[in-house]
Formats: structure tokens, sequence, C-alpha cells
């Protein structure tokens, strides 16, 4: 090695050095930009309402919004994925990291108990106070999203979980009359299956759970089915009044098509939209789909005579509730703007500007009915009248480890088709979780 | 001073690469094993350390494991053991998967080798033709083959059923991945159409490697042309299939994509890797699914490691 080529190295070895001290610093640093610009407000909201009617909503809630707060303009942090599966996963790495938006989305009830168990949102009873919130929404309702005696989140809209939909058509050619009663429902799925038709349609797994809590809050009544939910329930779950309920389930499933496993929820919806099958148990998410245009994916039919709902027979007079609402976490940068977002969320204008585009009907009792089509019009009369039960697959009743451990039995009932073995399976699962 | 000068430059060369590989490959690897030896099973987490997660994916008795599957297949499954039922149906799963997706790839790549290298018009084409799947990625090809593979009875069949049912041999129409038994097998289909191809060229490559004046002096000696490839070409390929195994085996243990693609998030089309994103994501079950992380990551080493060591050995005899 010759004597100037070692002189030479001490500045290749600075240069080195300072590319790969560039190198590791860099991104720090711009990380810390990005920190800094963030003086000037915006308030950060995040949401998985990327898609239809849900982000049309959100658009003009957005409008009103930055109308209003000209300082502190609206950032729409979404992530796309149905019910929010990989907007959670994201959220999850956020709040770990200490990097919260200033208000995010979550299903009201059992499933922000994550977030609250790790400190990482905030009671905001205040603004209920504030705004009145407590006067205007159902009491049941205030008392279903509380835990620990403090409210946590701000219900922007609600969802009927147990409807069963049917095309008036089929059933009039076949001359299936709208069941009522569990003893009418097995008549007309009989005939429906003598008819040749797909009794029941079903879809992929979460469509098989949603079928399931619509039988149990039938079978048990809101009353028995909520105690299925409180701590040390596992002695209610071994009832005997669960192990009817069970077989009813069972008993659908015979219904239902063999494919059921290959089926998202549309695939379902428009068996019974195209007259292939008679009923098939749905949110109301449906009526979005089944009414809503071409253009967006929908099968543009008229409510009434294209499709028809009734309450999922055994469940007249409850609403089978979920509601997507929004929180305040815990170190938001902008908090007392989230606060102001939580207050608009819950108010008569928001919630009436964004339910009729979103397809759901407003938590609030005052709502303006002229400006719902005619399924949320009926909704929002059985929304003031109706008891409350909380949905299981939407995340109201039980926590995320609990509901995965139901999947895992639902799973296994399915291709089993054994009652007793299911119901020891969620004795278990309650024991576990409750 | 003189020593660092030879070897000083280089080091500080790589060490960006050595100091990012440390801390996000290695240091997270260490990270997902503490988390899965600890007690993180909701939101926060207690003490340090704690294996209750590992004991939902063993047996609780050794002794009756099998006696556990069968009763888990048969529906009677008796609760006294704690292990999650889930695992123990994603096992199952996995190892049917692992089954016919590495035989599968491994004979059709060999089968198309062979072919090709019998000298085919077009070669060129086919070799194109067949390695092409490998660039669509598992979960378009999930799309597509969630369609061809469509289950539905009658009138509404798609895909294969409707091939079948049209070409008259309609009892081979079959519920696909719906099936109870048998479902892990027909999701292994399209990763052995993905991957049959990138094995044919490994093998095709093998096969070019074996040299002519072989085969050429057993054909002298009379030898058949199986002979040729049982006795002379087949012996040369063994460490082009151990490579492909390593390659097939990895993917196999961790495939998710595809399975998503196909099946979604249900029990009947699950596998460890889609067990432990549910675990993690859903559940938030964190020390059950970097225990099923750590399990995956073992099965791997298990594969990988030992076909380093065979490398690396061998280099050294060359």
């Amino acid at each position: 090695m010759s004597e100037r080529y070692g002189r030479a190295r001490p500045t290749v070895l600075a240069a080195a050095l300072v590319a790969v001290v560039a190198a590791l610093a860099l991104p720090a640093a711009g990380l810390g930009v990005e920190g800094k610009s963030d003086q000037a407000c915006q308030l950060s909201v995040f949401s998985w309402w990327t898609g239809g009617g849900e982000a049309a909503g959100l658009t003009k809630l957005i409008g009103i919004w930055n109308k209003a707060h000209p300082d502190c303009k609206f950032k729409n942090e979404t992530v796309a994925g149905g019910a929010g599966t990989n907007a959670k996963a994201v959220l999850a790495k956020r709040l770990a990291a200490g990097n919260p938006p200033d208000s995010f989305q979550g299903h009201a009830g059992a499933e922000l108990r994550d977030y609250i168990k790790a400190g990482q949102v905030l009671p905001i009873d205040f603004i209920y106070k504030q705004a009145g919130f407590g006067k205007v929404m159902p009491a049941s309702l205030i008392n279903q999203i509380r835990y620990n005696g403090k409210i946590y989140s701000v219900p922007v809209n609600i969802h009927r979980a147990n409807v069963l939909w049917y095309n008036p058509k089929t059933l009039k050619a076949n001359g299936i009359a709208v069941p009522k009663s569990w003893g009418q429902w097995i008549t007309a799925l009989q005939k429906a299956e003598d008819a040749g038709l797909i009794p029941l349609a079903m879809g992929e797994q979460w469509t098989a759970k949603h079928l399931l809590e619509t039988v149990m809050i039938g079978a048990l009544g809101p009353k028995g089915w909520a105690a299925l939910w409180r701590p040390n329930s596992q002695a209610r779950w071994s009832s005997k009044a669960v192990t009817n309920a069970l077989n009813r389930y069972n008993t659908l499933l015979g219904y239902t098509n063999s494919d059921a496993g290959s089926l998202i929820w549309q695939d379902a919806g428009k068996l019974v939209a195209d007259g292939k099958a008679a009923f098939n148990v749905m949110g109301d998410w449906q009526d979005g789909y089944f009414s809503g245009t071409k253009k967006g994916g929908n099968l543009a039919l008229k409510p009434l005579t294209g499709y028809g709902w009734a309450p999922v027979p055994g469940t007249d007079n409850v609403y089978d509730w979920l509601s997507d609402s929004f929180t305040l976490p815990k170190g938001a940068p902008h908090q007392a703007a989230a606060v102001q977002w939580l207050t608009f969320l819950g108010s008569r204008v928001a919630q009436d500007t964004f339910n009729p585009v979103k397809g759901s009907i407003p938590a609030r009792k005052d709502a303006n009915a002229k400006l719902y089509g005619p399924y949320l019009k009926s909704a929002l009369k059985d929304w003031k009248s109706d008891a409350l039960a909380g949905s299981l697959t939407h995340g109201v009743v039980a926590s995320n480890a609990w509901n995965a451990d139901i999947d895992t039995a639902l799973g296994l009932f399915l291709q089993t088709k054994n009652v007793s073995r299911f119901q020891t399976a969620l004795v278990a699962a309650a024991k576990k979780n409750s | 001073m003189r020593k660092i000068r030879r070897w000083g430059p280089g080091l500080l060369l790589v060490s960006p690469s050595i100091l990012l590989i440390a801390v996000f490959v290695y240091g997270l690897i260490g990270w997902n094993v503490k988390v899965s030896f600890s007690d993180w099973r909701q939101a926060q987490q207690t003490s340090g350390f704690d294996t209750g997660a590992y004991g939902e994916l063993f047996p609780g008795d050794a002794g009756q494991t099998d006696d556990f599957v069968r009763s888990v297949a048969t529906g009677d499954q008796p609760l006294s053991l704690s292990t999650d039922p889930a695992w123990i149906v994603d096992l199952h799963h996995a190892l049917l998967f692992t089954l016919v997706f590495v035989l599968g790839a491994l004979l059709m790549g060999a089968f198309l080798a062979f072919l090709l290298d019998k000298g085919v018009k077009g070669e060129g084409f086919f070799r194109a033709v067949y390695l092409f799947p490998m660039a669509v990625s598992f979960i378009a090809a999930g799309v597509v083959w969630r369609w061809l593979m469509n289950p539905a009875p009658g009138d509404r069949s798609t895909g294969f059923n409707l091939l079948f049912d049209k070409l008259g041999v309609g009892f081979l129409a079959n519920e696909w991945y719906l099936g109870v038994d048998w479902g892990a097998a027909a999701l292994a289909v399209p990763a052995v159409w993905a991957l049959s191809g990138y094995i044919m060229a490994l093998y095709l490559a093998g096969f070019r490697g074996v040299p002519e004046e072989l085969r050429e002096a057993a054909r002298m000696d009379g030898a058949s042309e199986w002979r040729v490839y049982r006795h002379v070409v087949f012996p040369h390929l063994r460490p082009v299939t151990l490579s492909a195994l390593i390659i097939l085996g990895h993917i196999s243990i961790k495939v998710f994509d595809l399975i998503v693609a196909i099946g979604g998030k249900q029990l009947i089309t699950q596998t460890p890797a889609v067990y432990m994103w549910i675990l993690i994501y859903d559940a938030r079950d964190y020390a059950k699914g970097a225990a099923i992380a750590t399990l995956l990551l073992v099965g791997i080493s298990v594969l990988v490691v030992p076909y380093l060591v065979y490398t690396v050995r061998s280099e050294r005899e060359v």
C-alpha cells in the first residue's frame, strides 16, 4: 500500500462516516420537520370511511367543519378496508407509537374497551353534559356505551343488524308470507325449499355470526341477551335457553346455501334480489346496496317493490344496534379542536347531514324524517320505541378477544354442526373473557 | 493502524446495512420473541415472563396429541385440554397445504423441465409461459382462483365446476376450498400453479448443467433414455431439488396473502400466518400472535439453517 494512498484514506473515511451518519439521521430529521409544521392547527381525524355513502357523508361533514373552523382545517386520515380491519391495524400501531390522531373512529361499545383499558382514550362525559346529548339520545343507548360509569365516544350513526330481507315478487310467486314468529319462519323456509329456492342466503363466516346473534336475541330476548355479556356470565351461557337458541340456529343453517363460505355479504343479498333465494339476514347497510345507483356498484332496486324488509322473526320491537363513534385520544395534538369536533358530531345538523347519505339513522331521536328514504324512515320510527340489544358481530357487547374466541367456536361448529360441543366452547369463551 | 486501514473503509461502507439489519431484523426478532414470552394478552402487560401463550399452542398432555387431533376432527374434542382448537385446525391446514404444494410444484416443475429438455420447438416461448405465473402476485392470483374454484352448485356454478359440468364430468365438481378435510389441498393448487414454472427453470438449468458427455457415455453403454435420466441426470439434480424444497417450504409455512384472497378470514381456510394476523390485529392477543410468529420462524429455520450449513460446506469443498 503506497504512502500517498494511505494518506488519502482519512478523507475517504470521513466522507464515508458523514454518509453513514446522514443516512441514519435523515429519516429522523424528516419526522422532526413533519412534527413542527403542525403548528398551524389541523384537525386530524382517523376513520375507515373511504368509499360509498360513508365517504360522501364524511365529505359533507368536512365541508361544514371547514366553513365553521377556517383556523383549524380538517385533515382526513383514512385507511381503506371493510369494517375497518386494516384501519384498526394501522391505528393500533400509531397509538402504540404515541402518535394518536385528534379523533378516531371505532364501533361504539365493547370494541372500544381495549383502548379504554390501555388508557389511550379519555372520558368525555363533560361533552355530553355541555351539549345535552343525554336528553336527545336514548338512555339505554348511553347506558350500553358507558364503561365503568364513564362515556368515551360520540355515536354518529346507528345501524340495525336484525333485518330480514326478502324479494316481494319471489315470496308472492311462491305463496310465502313474511314470517313474524319462529314457527312462521320455518314454515316459510320449508316452502321456499320445496319451491326449489335457496331458503336462506348466507355468506362467509362473519355473516354466519351475524345470523347467530339475531337468532339468539330472538330466542333470549334483549334482557337475556344483555345478561350474557355481564361479568362472570358463564353460567348463563350453559343455560337451557342458550341450548334452545343454538338448536334454532342449527335448524336455520340447514336451510342455507352450501357455498356460503365463498360469498361476501353482497353476493348473499344479491341472491335474494335476483329471486334465487327467499330470505337473507343482514344489517341495514343492505338497504344502501339494494337501492343505491348502479354506477356505485349497487343494484338500483325500488324499496318495497324490488326488495322488502322486516325484523328477523322473533325480534319484533328489538333494535339490534351498532354504531360508528368517535373518540378523544389521550395526547391528541389539538385537543380543544377535537372536543369541538365531537360536539359537532353529536349535533342534529351533523347527524342529519351524514346519515341520509351514509344510509343509517342518527343516534338522536329528533332527526328530521323527511330527509330519509323509505327503509330509514321505518328504522327511525323503530329506534324511538324499540328495546335495544347491542350487536356482537359489530363490536358492541364483547371485547375483541372474546369475539375472536367465539369466531373459533363458530368456525368449528359450521364444520361439525355439533350443538353441545358449540355450547361448551361458548361457555369456555365466556369463562375466559367475561 | 495499518490493519484498520485495510478493513476499516470496507466495514464502514457496509456498516449502515449491518446496523439496519441488526436493528430491524435481528432486533425485532428478539423483541418478537420477548413479546411471545410475556403476558401481553390484552391492552396492557403486567409482569415480565409468561409462557401462557405457548401453552395454548401445544397440547396440554403430549401423550394425547393424536387423540386430540382426531377428536377435533370428529367434533367431540375434550375441553380439559387448554390447547386452542383454532391452532389445531391451522396445523392441519398447514400440513396438508405444504404436502400438496411442495410435492405438486416439484413434480410439475420437474415434468415441465423434462419436456423442455427433450427439445421442444419454441422453447423460449414455453419457458416464458410457464414462468409467468410467478410474476403474478398471490393476491391477484387468489382473486382469479377464487372464481375458478367457486363451489357454488347448480346454475350458479362458475370456473372449474362449470367446466366439468359442460365436459360431461359433472361428478368431478366439488366444494374446493370449503371442504372440511381437503379444503387446504385446494388452496395449494393456485400456489402450485404460481411456483411450478420457477421450479421448472431451476430444473432446466440443472438438466443443462449435466455434461452431454456423461449422457452420451451412458447411451454408448446401452442405457435407455429413461435410465439415462434415472441414473445419470437425476443424481446430478440433488442440489437443485434441495434448493427447490427450501424455497417452496418456506413459502408454504408463511403463506398468508393467497389464503386471505381466496378464503378471507374464516376458520375453514385459516393457516397459522392468518391466525397470527387475527390474533394481533383483531383479538389484540399480542403474546400469542408473537408466539405463532416465533414458531413460524423456528419452522423456517429448521428448513433453512441446515441448507445454509450444507451450502457453506460444499462451497468450501469446491
